[in-house]
């Protein structure tokens, strides 16, 4: 019994020793870990809220993410109400003030770049809308350098002692990224204009940033499911307008895409969404490496 | 194009820098405006970027003017930009039984006004609005009044401290006490439309009381929590006042994920309870003495790569004992009572969940004076229900449910039919675990 109580008491004074060797990062997607861990280096210890495989936007409040936060110095997340379902439990019942919204320790993506699609009006009867804009933002890799660039001061002003690293990481990841962007602008250049069908609304920014003409979505409203008479119709627009590509994201299930692209002879590609979504896609780099490779290879059996 | 969208801002931004608010909220208003000009600063960068299409920066900058014809409304009107969130369910029922409610007994009980069987015919369930909201940097606040036929009782009513340091929360007010599993789930969270037998008769469904409680989250790898409460506890189980805390409550919980697609929590709890005259059955019985009351309870989660929403499983059970002593009726009375429940939901389609519970309580008064006839006599009885539910969302904000249910409580079998709608407006606070 003595060595059992001795043991834990050693278990918690060795976890909660005040003097942190690296700063404690619990990212809430894995985009966000992927990039905090490009300018954090090993000065940061990352850990990620959910996999590529799982919908943001709906995860339990798990005890095991509860006992992460708890011990975060920082946490980033995208915001702009993506984890509302998930992270405000997580922030109550972590009891810990370093990650409270407004706290140094809680960093937002989504209060470092403009956010599309901030819907003109609310309502429930349109589906799963976010008030702030769509926070699907990591997929236009003008945001990532956007996000970069803050997170890189955040982690400055949290561990002061490493400012000077973080700074430099940041800018060498800057310019490397600035390098890889007109790599994938000049090759991506043959899917300006391509119509797509997505799946659900992830990909407005990857859609801006590309030029890539998004006519319809699978799903009739956001995070509603679609029936067979809406799917119908949809099967009518497809030739209709022009349809070159069917979208759809790693986490979600391929079957109503599938169905469309069966049925219309269009291709349907599975695109990574974010880090580790594809066997490709293990870092930020590969993500969009993977991605266009995908788009590009799916306009070309169209042809 | 950015800079009509700067020249819209900028009047707003003196303005909102010239006003006459709190030290603070300068401070705050100041980051803000840094943060818009930030904002713009990286628009007109991108703006001018030669890599930017016409047509997205057009895009763009609608946004960006957007954005600046939104501010300032936000900005002036702030006294209801500070509205708590409201949230608001509505819940409704059909029930039928083969056997009249009036009188429903669970043999060798002393039943809690709210542990009834439930009504036949048409009829709303409880009505709730909740407001929340952070109250400061250190406290979020919490009321939900529940609405009951033309009653409307306070259901929580509570402060939560956000900031304490060392892993510490303390929570003040009326608020379902932590003890248990299902203990703080509210009756809208449930995955059946009643109440399980070992909390209803045990806890008078669940217990809530005013009071404190005080949690400590470990810094452990794994979830691990110890939690404290002291209440008033004037309601069953407890009963009359007291003159200090008539309810003691102490509860251990722990939790890990298994792997990406299975987790786990499981507790102990304990509730120390007085009562100085706790009145049941219409009036009719009084008790004054102690009641002890152990819980231990588990669940399990699963669900396919932790996508919860296409596919789940959950299986969950508590074990409840509760020894209880004094003066019932001003007779000797002694008795020990012990119950469990075990359920499993299971979510095959998205939208679709079907659930089966079994549960079941027992009482021993053979060391109390039991008067024949009265609600102590336990005809050496075991009460037991059997019940299957079938559940189907609209969205994650409406439900209709189907539920059917066995009961044995009274010598007779009993079938239950019940019909249920639940639905959520407006802000729903995301569920705990």
């Amino acid at each position: 019994m003595n060595r059992l109580v001795f043991t834990f008491a050693a278990a918690v004074l060795l976890t909660s020793g005040g003097a942190h060797a690296t700063l404690n990062v619990f990212a809430c997607e894995p985009e966000w870990a992927a990039l905090a861990g490009e300018i954090g280096g090993d000065k940061v210890s990352v850990f990620t809220a959910t996999t590529a495989r799982q919908d943001p936007h709906q995860v339990q409040a798990r005890p095991a993410l509860i006992a992460r936060l708890r011990a975060a110095d920082l946490a980033v997340c995208t915001g702009a109400e993506l984890e509302i379902g998930w992270m405000p439990v997580l922030l109550r019942q972590a009891a810990n003030p370093k990650v409270q919204p407004g706290a140094p320790g809680y960093f937002a993506a989504a209060d470092q770049v403009l956010l599309l699609d901030v819907p003109a009006r609310l309502d429930r009867a349109d589906g799963d809308v976010h008030a702030a804009g769509n926070p699907h933002l990591h997929l236009d890799p003008r945001n990532i350098a956007a996000v970069g660039a803050g997170l890189a001061r955040r982690l400055a002003d949290l561990d002061g002692a490493n400012a000077a690293w973080y700074a430099a990481r940041q800018k060498t990841f800057a310019e490397k990224w600035t390098a890889a962007m007109q790599g994938w602008e000049a090759k991506a250049a043959p899917l300006r204009g391509v119509a797509v069908v997505v799946y659900h609304k992830d990909w407005v920014y990857l859609e801006n940033w590309l030029g890539l003409k998004q006519v319809a979505t699978i799903e009739p409203k956001p995070g509603v499911a679609p029936g067979a008479a809406y799917l119908a119709q949809l099967l009518q627009d497809v030739p209709a307008r022009g349809v070159k590509l069917i979208l759809y994201a790693a986490y979600q299930e391929a079957r109503a895409a599938q169905f469309v692209a069966e049925k219309s002879g269009v291709p349907a590609v599975m695109l990574p969404f974010t880090v580790g979504g594809t066997e490709r896609a293990t870092d930020l780099y590969g993500l969009f490496d993977d991605s266009i490779n995908r788009l590009l290879a799916g306009v070309g059996t169209t042809r | 194009m950015y800079r009509p969208a700067l020249a819209l801002v900028a009047p707003f931004l003196s303005l909102a820098l010239n006003m006459p608010a709190a030290a603070q909220d300068n401070a705050a208003l100041r980051q803000e405006i840094d943060l818009l000009k930030q904002q713009l600063q990286r628009m007109e960068q991108r703006l001018n970027g030669a890599e930017q299409t016409a047509a997205s920066a057009q895009s763009q900058a609608a946004q960006a003017q957007q954005r600046a014809a939104a501010a300032p409304p936000a900005a002036s009107s702030s006294a209801s930009a500070f509205n708590p969130a409201i949230g608001v369910v509505l819940d409704g029922r059909f029930g039928a039984a083969s056997r009249t409610p009036a009188g429903a007994r669970v043999p060798g009980f002393a039943l809690g006004d709210e542990a009834g069987a439930p009504r036949r015919g048409f009829g709303l369930g409880e009505s709730e609005v909740t407001f929340s909201a952070n109250v400061d940097q250190w406290l979020y606040g919490n009321l939900t009044l529940a609405f009951e036929d033309d009653a409307v009782a306070v259901e929580e009513a509570y402060f939560q401290t956000t900031a304490l340091p060392y892993g510490l929360t303390v929570k003040g007010g009326r608020f379902f006490s932590g003890i248990g599993y299902i203990n703080e789930q509210h009756a809208h969270a449930w995955d059946f439309s009643d109440q399980n037998l070992p909390y209803r008769v045990l806890l008078n469904q669940q217990l809530n009381n005013d009071g404190l409680q005080l949690r400590y989250l470990a810094p452990t790898p794994f979830f691990l929590e110890f939690g404290g409460e002291a209440a008033r506890g004037n309601t069953f189980p407890g009963g009359g006042e007291s003159k200090t805390a008539g309810t003691l409550a102490a509860f251990v919980h722990a939790g890990d994920d298994i792997n990406e697609n299975s987790s786990w929590r499981a507790g102990v709890s304990h509730v120390r309870t007085k009562a100085e005259d706790r009145v049941t059955n219409d009036g009719a019985d009084t008790f004054r003495g102690r009641g002890n009351l152990t819980i231990l309870d588990a669940v399990y989660k699963w669900a396919p790569t932790g996508n919860p929403a296409s596919q789940h499983l959950k299986l969950q059970g508590e074990y409840l004992f509760r020894d209880e002593g004094g003066q019932f009726n001003g007779l000797d009375y002694q008795s020990a009572a012990q119950g469990f429940y075990l359920q499993g939901v299971y979510q095959f389609a998205p939208k679709w969940q079907f659930a089966l519970r079994y549960d079941q309580v027992q009482a021993n008064n053979d060391d109390a004076a039991v008067v024949a006839g009265s609600v102590l006599e336990t005809f050496n009885e075991t009460a037991r229900r059997g019940t299957a539910a079938l559940t189907f969302f609209t969205s994650e904000f409406g439900r209709f449910r189907a539920q059917y249910a066995l009961e044995q409580t009274r010598p007779e079998t009993e079938h239950q039919l019940l019909f249920q709608y639940t639905i959520t407006l407006g802000a729903h606070g995301a569920h705990a675990y």
